[in-house]
């Protein structure tokens, strides 16, 4: 097969399966004839006349925003303290218990807490809860990637003085940030799961709140609708990410390519 | 210039105490070059360490210019075995020579100049934009060595520098040193645990023994120079050298290897 046709070929792959199946899907739904399980063409109507644009600024909107300052709260909050702790074996000792004690509280068990804590039904809490827990893939794969430095990189470093601020900014970030970036990229998808999750609960604004009124209402059109944003948006962001990681790390890919083990 | 004065390491305490490095003392004079050869395991890598500042020694002390080294100093540049290590995958060949320049008060005219003369020098002038993982392992080892020149020591201590490179590479490499150990007036340090390399390149070998290591005999090397990898390992006085300083190191070699038992040229101890 010529590497053309081959292309073609895995493209036609990639996009037939998505396709294969909302038609049985359609075709299902159209002999159904259930409310709750609508065709996909409605479903696209809907999606069309919610999110492009009539709603995008009162629900689209607020749900990326929470998302982005979550997210990115996390991931300032992880480096900064996942450095000193990787550095530190005290650090560690005395971090790590309570690092893994509040990452084993699955997140929902934490949702009424937040409000009641946070004094907030607004947008401190839902930022707070998403950060919080996206924190900590971030954290604990800085930590790792700072424990895991080449020990001969340190000691030349030692050796031609560098000092703290530069080793740190030359050696142990680019160093640790392979680990800090897969870090990142689940902490992303952690992001959605969040957002929607925070959005259930004492919320007037957003996808998740869009989502759960629907249902709570019968309202099983715009349900669907949001379902189908919240996975378009979980893959378009990841897809985002991917473009990043390949900028950021190019020189991972190259060196990885060629390392001998 | 470099005095070892009564040095020792031992790791740990009580009866699992390892006794690294018993006494070792030794002196390098400015401008020289000295190799340090022994056995494997004889605690070299922290020997060189504890000169470089990298490791406290138990006991004794190394003075470099008078002064007393409790950190790594600054007229002293270090070049490790393993340069795929040593060498920053994620920075270009400029950007590693430049690390250690980088915290120096220099203008940026002057840093990039001192790159530029330090790869040039290792004739890798070219390849300065490259990473470091896409060039060959004796190039590696090249950029290793310039990023320790521009960082313009008094002083260069090079850990088994050519023991991952090939034979071809290594006599090139060992001909590069002694150039720019020339040009560059540098005192060097060499560790080594090839006898052939060690003759070639020294004034003076620092044989040792075993762990707990003590220095075995220090032998005097007055090879005409510049060396040549064909003349001089010819004479029979670096035949005569090598096989001195083979016969130290084998009766250090309790239970003969199959490596060790047969002194052939370049042979690794």
């Amino acid at each position: 097969m010529s590497p053309r046709l081959y292309r073609g070929a895995k493209v036609a792959a990639e996009i037939a399966v998505p396709i294969a199946m909302l038609a049985g899907w359609q075709l299902w739904a159209v002999s159904a004839d259930d409310p709750k399980f609508p065709r996909p063409t409605t479903i696209l109507v809907e999606f069309r006349r919610l999110w492009l644009f009539s709603e995008f600024g009162t629900h689209v909107l607020p749900s990326l925003e929470r998302i982005g300052i979550g997210f990115a709260i996390a991931v300032v909050l992880g480096i900064a303290l996942g450095i000193p702790l990787g550095l530190s074996r005290i650090g560690r000792t005395a971090a790590m218990p309570h690092i893994e004690y509040w990452r084993a509280i699955p997140p929902p068990a934490l949702l009424p807490i937040s409000i009641v804590l946070l004094h907030s039904i607004g947008n401190v809490q839902k930022v707070s809860f998403i950060a919080f827990f996206c924190l900590f893939p971030v954290l604990l794969n800085t930590i790792d990637g700072v424990r895991g430095i080449e020990p001969t990189l340190v000691d030349t470093a030692r050796s031609y003085r560098i000092p703290a601020h530069e080793r740190i900014r030359r050696i142990v970030l680019p160093a640790a940030l392979p680990q800090i970036v897969a870090g990142m990229r689940n902490s992303l998808s952690l992001a959605v799961i969040m957002m929607v999750l925070s959005e259930y609960f004492s919320s007037t604004s957003g996808i998740g709140y869009v989502l759960l009124n629907s249902k709570n209402t019968f309202q099983f059109l715009p349900m669907w609708a949001a379902i189908v944003l919240i996975g378009l948006l979980g893959y378009v962001l990841n897809l985002a990410f991917l473009l990043f990681e390949r900028r950021a790390l190019g020189w991972h890919r190259g060196w990885r390519a060629t390392a001998p083990a | 210039m470099l005095e070892i004065r009564r040095l020792s390491k031992t790791y740990g305490t009580g009866p699992d105490a390892a006794h690294a490095i018993g006494d070792v003392s030794f002196t390098v004079d400015p401008g020289e070059f000295v190799c340090v050869v022994g056995p494997s395991g004889c605690g070299k890598t922290t020997l060189l360490k504890c000169i470089g500042g990298l490791l406290r020694p138990s006991a004794g002390e190394v003075v470099l210019r008078g002064r007393r080294v409790t950190e790594p100093p600054e007229e002293m540049a270090l070049v490790f075995q393993e340069y795929s290590r040593s060498l920053m995958p994620w920075a270009s060949v400029r950007g590693n020579v430049l690390l250690p320049l980088r915290h120096k008060q220099l203008s940026k005219r002057e840093r990039e100049s001192l790159v530029q003369e330090a790869l040039g020098a290792v004739g890798l002038l070219r390849f300065i934009d490259r990473y470091p993982w896409q060039l060959s392992g004796g190039m590696q080892q090249r950029v290793a060595i310039a990023r320790a020149l521009a960082y313009q020591p008094s002083i260069l201590l090079m850990d088994e520098p050519f023991a991952s490179v090939d034979a071809q590479t290594r006599s090139d490499l060992e001909d590069l040193v002694l150039r720019l150990r020339h040009e560059f007036e540098m005192t060097v340090l060499f560790v080594t645990h090839d006898i052939d390399e060690s003759v070639y390149l020294s004034d003076r070998i620092v044989v040792l023994t075993h762990a707990p290591t003590e220095v075995k005999e220090v032998v005097e090397v007055d090879l005409p120079r510049p060396r040549d990898q064909i003349a001089t390992k010819e004479l029979a006085e670096f035949a005569h050298l090598r096989a001195h300083v083979y016969r130290l190191i084998k009766r250090e070699v309790s239970v003969p290897t199959p490596e060790t038992s047969v002194p052939v040229s370049g042979t690794e101890v």
